[in-house]
């Protein structure tokens, strides 16, 4: 299949790494990768902040750059969850019917790395080992909107020389809600601080999900915290190899100081 | 900000001055104080999450809770949709049956109707079954205004009045409390109150029965609110534990329900969706302890004068909100606050309103214009877990982002906020300009001098985020614009 | 223009007057009945089951030991030393369930009711899958406060009476009468969100199953 890469703004700035990874792993799994150029966002954070009139260029030049693609895959399942349940919609309020529909086709043919892997390939092994200590938090998006269920925990489990430890409290929101943690920093802070609690019980090395921005909340807590567990995405996870962790994988914490 | 900037020509909100629908202090301010009070945070974690694993326990023994909760929200829509012809038909059938139907366009209005009909009764006394109504529109302040003692006689209402404080949960307005408190508040405002009064529920339950006893014997006048009320027979409903709503609804000679005109179901037989889906949902049983319909007057019981009140209050602004009205078919279970991750923490008085939590943060600004509680529709992570557990499947998460919209277009002059989303916006849509505020943005590398994580000290906005965390330096190179480097062909 | 016109008027308004969005069909694909007709051992069973887990007592017994039953009921909520006197009966019980000498509720004063320490009544349907009895205000289940004030509940359920489900048991009651659904004794979960038996209404519920 030529699988068509979202990277999502916040990867592709932030964490390319977890980018890399996705791309790599679906070349393992014998996959073709293109990666649109002219990607840039979903659209979502305008969106959730009340930009909702601001975001019908953003899904607009969505839609462009993955225009004619056989299957769009992302390495997370807010921005995945945003493509399936409010583009068109914003679309749709703004009178801009054709892009509205545009958006619904390309949603039938978008899926949330996990999803893409159990749902569509049928693989749960995907041949990756990483020996360490590993938690999961089911992020509320991929749980809730996307319902991918326990897609991601069949890869894990499935995974070489992993240790995988239940995460108490694992559905509760870890705070982040895009702009909520900046202007509820207090409220996010301690949802993030029981979250945070929760993961440090597990004693694991990593903790893992399929959102970045909920990762880069948590593991930016611990980071503070100079707490040993650090935040991989499951990307990175399911790309290591024995031959090679991959190249772009990150092996130290997560977020050093 | 008026009603108009809202898109709902000519509707009008609550009005301000009256009730309990708006706070004095935005939700991340009031949420700020709640945050460090750490009996609170305790208090209401037990308490939340006793709940939420009862009423999983319970919700999971039907096997057809889905069906009940998709029948739950379609009937609430029917409703709605035909709210007129239901009301009128409401009016119809209680006037039938020997009850009087008032109709208060606000809360003002309510209050009015309510201290006339008590004045002339010529009692001086008042005993109130819970009602979020009464609470709404500030019923208790108006009638003591007028000279009448008002008497709370729900447990969890008794415990908030003899506090002087004010309530914070839906079902359990005194849940921020806890039984040592209880049982201070109790051994120092009820008289005569047996001076060894320990702090286990069961006496603390004893003492508001004695307290409350007599005064449910002399009533003459009570005032309740109402779950349902039934348009094709006429038939109100008050569904509840104590035997408090039954004394106030049987043994008065006058009673007065003030019942949101929202509250209206078509048909008897809706009920037999509601009265599964609500018990399961807000204690967590089977089924309450009591539920009582009456459908105007019964000649030999209960109360000889029935007055409905049926009240708007910003109701229909609602209604106009094509997105927002599902936020009229609560049934004010209480779920969605006792799986809210925002509300166990910040607790119910950081909403500023009488309804807090995920239900509160759409209804509270929908109900007054967004403008007046616009912090509101902001104060949620949208982790849709009240979604999830709604019994009758509002879609809370998505009425807050619309909210969200809403109050951004209300905007007259443009906010530093709004500049910088429309410039990203603008950015996001050109893939030229975004490539190079990609580049922007990694500029922050030259403030991390090489660290893996950029310093704490950023200025607002992104303060908010690094005063408890770390934000990781932006690497080098995109990842898009890395892989177009090494895949050009 | 009166409160009530402008209301209306707001509501039709708000609903875009003309074209309006059109109701959508209700449907109704849970569970209408339970499936055990009325009376059936399985449902006396879930009944009993149900109204135990409230923290009630349920005494079974057959037609014909009904009224010993009622007394043993009543030992049971005010321990061996009643008195005739302490006990009031709804006006339509059958007659060959009243503990001798028992008074009758008339049309007294429904304060007085409070003087009484049980009462004894009839009730209209019971639900089994929620332990819920319903009166309906007829003469064998009495006026609402005659449940209400005394603080043991003494409750006769025959067989044929006992439904499965909510909707079966709602389809049995006319929506014109006084109702009193009574699922256990009064409770509260103000404190703490604990349950805690007794409250305003009777502390004592016993259940006097005829033909369980
Ligand atoms: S919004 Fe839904 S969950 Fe929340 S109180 Fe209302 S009915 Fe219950």
């Amino acid at each position: 299949m030529k699988v068509a890469l979202f990277a999502t703004c916040l990867v592709d700035t932030m964490t390319p790494t977890v980018a890399h990874a996705t791309a790599a792993l679906l070349q393992r799994l014998g996959q073709e990768v293109v990666v649109p150029p002219t990607q840039a966002c979903c659209g979502q954070m305008h969106v959730n902040t009340g930009y909702r009139r601001e975001a019908v260029s953003i899904v607009a030049n969505h839609v462009r750059a993955f225009a004619g693609a056989e299957v769009i895959v992302a390495p997370s399942g807010s921005c995945v969850a945003s493509i399936h349940h409010q583009q068109a919609a914003v679309a749709r309020r703004a009178g801009d019917e054709a892009l509205a529909q545009a958006a619904e086709e390309l949603a039938d043919r978008t899926y949330e790395l996990s999803q893409f892997l159990v749902d569509v390939l049928g693989v749960t092994d995907v041949g990756a080992y990483y020996p360490h200590r590993v938690t999961y938090h089911p992020t509320c998006h991929s749980l809730r909107l996307l319902r991918v269920g326990d897609a991601p925990l069949q890869l894990l489990r499935a995974v070489r020389g992993l240790e995988l430890v239940e995460l108490p409290g694992a559905e509760q929101c870890c705070g982040f809600g895009g702009t909520f943690a900046v202007k509820n920093a207090d409220t996010s802070t301690a949802m993030l601080t029981d979250k945070m609690a929760n993961v440090l019980s597990t004693h694991a090395e990593v903790c893992t999900a399929g959102d970045a921005s909920c990762l880069m909340h948590i593991g930016g807590g611990l980071s503070r915290l100079r707490a040993g567990t650090r935040t991989v995405h499951l990307a990175e996870i399911l790309a290591s190899t024995e031959e090679a962790v991959t190249p772009d994988q990150r092996t130290e914490p997560a977020v050093t100081a | 900000m008026t009603a108009v900037d809202l898109g709902m020509p000519g509707l009008p909100t609550a009005p301000r001055g009256v009730g309990h629908l708006r706070g004095t202090q935005s939700f991340p301010d009031a949420a700020r104080g709640a945050l460090r009070n750490g009996q609170l945070r305790a208090n209401l974690g037990h308490a939340t999450s006793t709940i939420r694993g009862k009423r999983a326990a319970v919700v999971g023994e039907l096997p057809d809770w889905e069906q009940l909760r998709a029948a739950g929200k379609a009937l609430k829509t029917a409703t709605m949709a035909r709210l007129d012809d239901h009301l009128e038909e409401l009016e119809r059938q209680v006037t039938a049956r020997g009850g009087v139907v008032h109709w208060a366009r606000d809360a003002n209005e309510a209050n009015e109707i309510v201290t006339r009909l008590v004045l002339a009764t010529g009692t001086s006394e008042v005993v109130k079954v819970k009602s979020m109504a009464t609470q709404e529109i500030g019923l208790n302040e108006a009638l003591e205004g007028a000279g009448l003692d008002v008497f709370e006689t729900d447990l969890a209402e008794l415990i908030v009045q003899l506090g002087e404080d004010s309530p914070s949960h839906i079902l359990v307005p005194a849940i921020h409390k806890n039984r040592a408190e209880i049982r201070e508040i109790f051994a120092r405002t009820i008289p005569g109150v047996d001076p060894g009064l320990t702090d286990d529920p069961r006496q603390l339950a004893m003492a508001a029965r004695a307290h409350l006893r007599e005064r449910f014997l002399r009533a003459r006048v009570a005032v309740s609110g109402a779950n349902f009320g039934v348009a094709e027979t006429g038939t109100l409903t008050v569904v509840e534990s104590e035997g408090n709503g039954r004394m106030c609804l049987t043994l008065p000679e006058t009673l007065i329900t003030v019942m949101g005109i929202e509250k209206v179901v078509p048909t008897w037989r809706d009920l037999e969706v509601f009265l599964q889906l609500l018990p399961r949902s807000s204690t967590g049983e089977r089924m309450n302890p009591y539920t009582s319909t009456w459908a105007g007057v019964t000649p030999g019981d209960g109360p000889q004068e029935f007055h409905l009140v049926l009240l708007d209050n910003g109701r229909t602004a609602v209604l106009a909100d094509e997105v927002g009205r599902e936020a009229l078919h609560c049934i004010r279970c209480s779920a969605c606050l006792n799986v809210c991750p925002v509300y166990e923490r910040a607790g119910g008085h950081s909403y500023g309103s009488v309804y807090p939590g995920p239900i509160g943060a759409v209804l509270s600004p929908m109900l007054t214009g967004v403008e007046d509680n616009a912090s509101l529709p902001y104060a949620s992570s949208l982790c849709g877990a009240c979604y999830d557990v709604c019994p009758v499947a509002i879609d809370i998460p998505s009425i807050l982002v619309h909210l969200r919209g809403e109050h951004v277009e209300a905007q007259e002059r443009p906010t530093a906020e709004a500049v910088a989303f429309r410039g990203l916006a603008k950015a996001m849509s050109h893939p030229r300009l975004w490539h190079l505020a990609q580049r922007g943005a990694r500029l922050g590398r030259l403030f991390s001098r090489g660290r893996p994580t950029l310093p704490n000290a950023l200025p607002p906005p992104v303060s908010g985020w690094t005063r408890s965390r770390d934000l990781p330096t932006p690497p080098a190179k995109t990842f898009v614009q890395q892989w177009t480097e090494e895949h050009r062909s | 223009m009166s409160a009530r016109e402008e209301v209306l008027g707001r509501i039709r308004q708000a609903l875009g007057g003309e074209d309006r969005t059109p109701a959508p069909e209700v449907v109704r694909d849970y569970r209408l009945t339970d499936g055990r007709p009325a009376g059936d051992a399985e449902l006396l069973a879930l009944l009993v089951d149900r109204v135990e887990d409230y923290r009630a007592t349920v005494l079974c017994c057959s037609p014909a030991e009904v009224a010993a039953t009622v007394r043993a009921a009543l030992d049971r909520g005010l321990g061996t030393g009643w008195a005739a006197g302490d006990v009031v009966v709804a006006p339509g019980l059958a007659a060959e369930w009243r503990p001798a000498g028992c008074d009758v509720d008339d049309e007294r004063p429904a304060v007085q009711l409070a003087e009484r320490a049980a009462s004894v009544t009839a009730v209209a349907v019971a639900i089994a899958e929620t332990g819920t009895l319903v009166l309906d205000g007829s003469p064998a289940c009495g006026r609402r406060a005659l449940s209400l004030l005394p603080d043991c509940l003494v409750c006769v359920v025959t067989a044929d009476q006992v439904v499965g489900s909510v909707p079966e048991g709602l389809a049995r009651l006319d929506p014109l009468r006084p109702l009193t659904m009574v699922s256990g004794p009064s409770a509260t979960s103000d404190i703490e969100l604990q349950r805690v038996e007794g409250v305003h209404g009777p502390r004592t519920l016993v259940v006097v199953l005829v033909g369980g």
